[in-house]
């Protein structure tokens, strides 16, 4: 049995199925990222293991115990909101030691925790400044370490990096899995992003219309897809004869299905083409590795492994 | 070109000088004048006025009751307005929208039919709710309303009170949501999110409808008049007795000017302190 198991989730809004009949369960320590399309009951299904959306129907056992009869303030999770919702009036300090003082933690027991937990996620200099004045990322530090402070059970993460600019949540997702690695909290992250997903977590649910496609580890996910969503919201794909291809497994050979060249961009370190070929536009992603590359307009062969 | 923006500021200012600072200035300027039962106005320059009026124990009492009555209202109005503006936010949408417009509903009343309900109510032994009261046995004289303070208290707050509760919705319907929802699931119980999480973070919105609370209370007319009547009497009444019934104009002036001074120093205050305690909090 899971630490924390979700069994027939479902919580309606009018006619309308939000969270459609999910079964999970989340191994204690395990870093499980719920990922899906704007809409499709990622936040839902947060906040019902939160108590702050009531299920329609289904249950929710943390340890072995119905969460659903605990109250939100008694669940002892660790929670961090899409708009980090810190409290304005109060300090980084004070914010942090919120959930100790309502825990009833002795006021000296308190400030080395607070002092600890704020070094932990690199503010420990911050601690007098109020979140208004703090950049967007130095203010989800602190909600995270304010959801991390009281030792949770589990730790709900609501998108919190989708605020921040690419080179901000790269850095701030290696600190996010170092911090989970060495806390070793039971996370759950949400997120449309399938690159945070698959960086972060040990398995990933790809959920769509309220529904799980598929639930396992990123590499399974990605390399065996269950169904042509999955495919899809992962990576780029290319159906090919009824078979489902990576476009980076895709190469320029000496003999195999013939093309020509329609577009070439440059990306940096890798190229990407659009192909024509008889079996319709294929992506190619190629490394950049300085090689001369095909041009556009060129006649080229496309292999990859497992083409008949 | 740079003319442009002062060029159409003219208008504004041509009204605003017109109405305001024309009319403030002679005001200022006639609570100098000299003014005598048979003589009338004269204008001079002298210091008398101002003396009587700082110095003559009279004037301290009116003066001091009308700033006891402006702060037991604004007290009052903060107490029962700020919990009525939060019930309203918490409201469901047909019931929120019913409320606002019973709650500023009184608004669109004349404020001196709303004061004389209360006469009506409270009036010596024909009010309805002293007759009431004595016919059910429950007391033997009239209960005290009409001449006293605590009847034009009772009465401002109730007139005013519309101004906290907007003043303090304003600042609820900034509030995220979701920040008392981070206290509870840190362990906080409803009382404990409503005195740490939410009285904090609408304080301002309780000052600055305080602020207008009290000024509105200092300066009222039609209600302390109604209420107060002659044995009662508050700054601004006063002011009125001295221009319409003794004609003594550069009194009233002089109680008017004091009182608009006074009332500036209350402003500036709270103003003061909102801004050097919340400013790094709420930008
Ligand atoms: N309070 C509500 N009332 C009615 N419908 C709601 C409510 N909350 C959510 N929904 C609907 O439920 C569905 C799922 O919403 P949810 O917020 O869980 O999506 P999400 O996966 O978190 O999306 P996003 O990535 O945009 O945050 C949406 O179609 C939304 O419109
Ligand atoms: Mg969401």
């Amino acid at each position: 049995m899971a630490f924390l198991e979700l069994e027939k989730l479902t919580r309606s809004f009018g006619a309308h199925n939000a969270v459609d009949g999910l079964t999970l369960g989340v191994e204690k320590g395990e870093f499980v990222a719920l990922l899906g399309p704007s809409g499709c009951g990622k936040t839902t299904t947060l906040q019902m293991i939160a108590g702050f959306v009531e299920p329609t129907s289904g249950a929710i056992r943390l340890g072995g115990k119905d969460l659903l009869a605990i109250k939100p303030a008694k669940r002892g999770l660790g929670i961090v909101f899409q708009s980090y919702a810190l409290f304005p009036h109060m300090t980084v300090a004070e914010n942090v030691a919120f959930g100790l003082e309502m825990q009833g933690v002795a006021a000296a027991e308190r400030r080395t925790r607070v002092a600890e937990t704020l070094e932990l996620v690199g503010l420990g200099a911050f601690g007098a400044r109020f979140p208004r004045q703090m950049s967007g990322g130095q203010q989800q530090r602190v909600a995270l370490a304010r959801a991390l402070v009281i030792r949770p059970q589990v730790l709900l993460l609501d998108e919190p990096l989708s605020n921040l600019d690419a080179k901000l949540r790269e850095g701030m997702q290696i600190e996010l899995r170092q911090i989970q690695r060495t806390v070793g909290t039971t996370t759950i992250l949400v997120t449309h992003d399938q690159a945070e997903a698959m960086a972060l977590s040990d398995r990933i649910v790809v959920m769509n219309q309220g529904k799980a496609e598929q639930i396992g580890p990123p590499h399974e996910a990605y390399e065996r897809p269950a169904t042509p969503f999955v495919a899809n919201f992962l990576g780029k794909t290319n159906l090919v004869n009824g078979a489902t291809v990576r476009p980076e497994r895709i190469s320029f050979a000496e003999s195999g299905l013939a093309g020509t060249v329609r577009t070439r961009i440059f990306q940096g370190n890798h190229w990407l083409y659009q192909v024509d070929t008889a079996s319709g536009l294929v992506t190619v992603i190629r490394q950049n590795t300085g090689e001369a590359m095909p041009g556009e307009g060129d006649a080229v062969h496309l292999g990859w492994e497992g083409r008949a | 070109m740079r003319a442009a923006p002062y060029l159409l500021c003219v208008p504004a200012l041509v009204l605003f000088a017109g109405v305001v600072i024309v009319p403030l200035s002679m005001t200022v300027l006639l609570s100098f004048h000299d003014w005598g039962q048979y003589k009338g106005i004269e204008p001079v320059f002298i210091l008398k006025n101002w003396h009587e009026v700082l110095s003559d124990s009279y004037f301290h009492e009116m003066f001091a009751r009308t700033f006891r009555v402006a702060f037991f209202v604004t007290l009052l109005a903060a107490l029962f307005g700020a919990p009525e503006a939060y019930i309203l936010n918490r409201m469901r949408s047909p019931w929120r929208g019913i409320f606002l417009l019973v709650i500023l509903g009184p608004l669109l009343i004349s404020v001196v039919a709303r004061t004389l309900g209360w006469a009506l109510l409270f009036g010596g032994n024909s009010g309805l709710v002293n007759k009431a009261l004595m016919g059910m046995g429950l007391i033997s004289a009239p209960l005290p309303f009409m001449f006293t303070e605590v009847g034009v208290v009772v009465a401002l707050t109730h007139v005013l009170m519309p101004y906290m509760v907007l003043a303090v919705w304003a600042s609820l319907q900034r509030l995220d949501p979701q920040v008392e929802n981070a206290a509870v699931a840190l362990g906080a119980g409803p009382f404990t999110v409503l005195r740490r999480i939410v009285l904090p973070q609408v304080m301002p919105g309780i000052l600055s409808g305080a602020v207008i609370v009290f000024a509105l209370a200092a300066s009222a007319f039609a209600t302390p008049a109604i209420i107060g009547g002659r044995r009662l009497k508050v700054a601004s009444t006063l002011a009125y007795d001295e221009f319409l019934n003794t004609l003594n104009w550069p009194l009233g002036a002089a109680v008017a000017v004091l009182l608009l001074l006074a009332l500036i120093a209350v402003i500036w205050g709270a103003n003061r302190l909102v801004e050097r305690r919340y400013a790094q909090v709420f930008a």
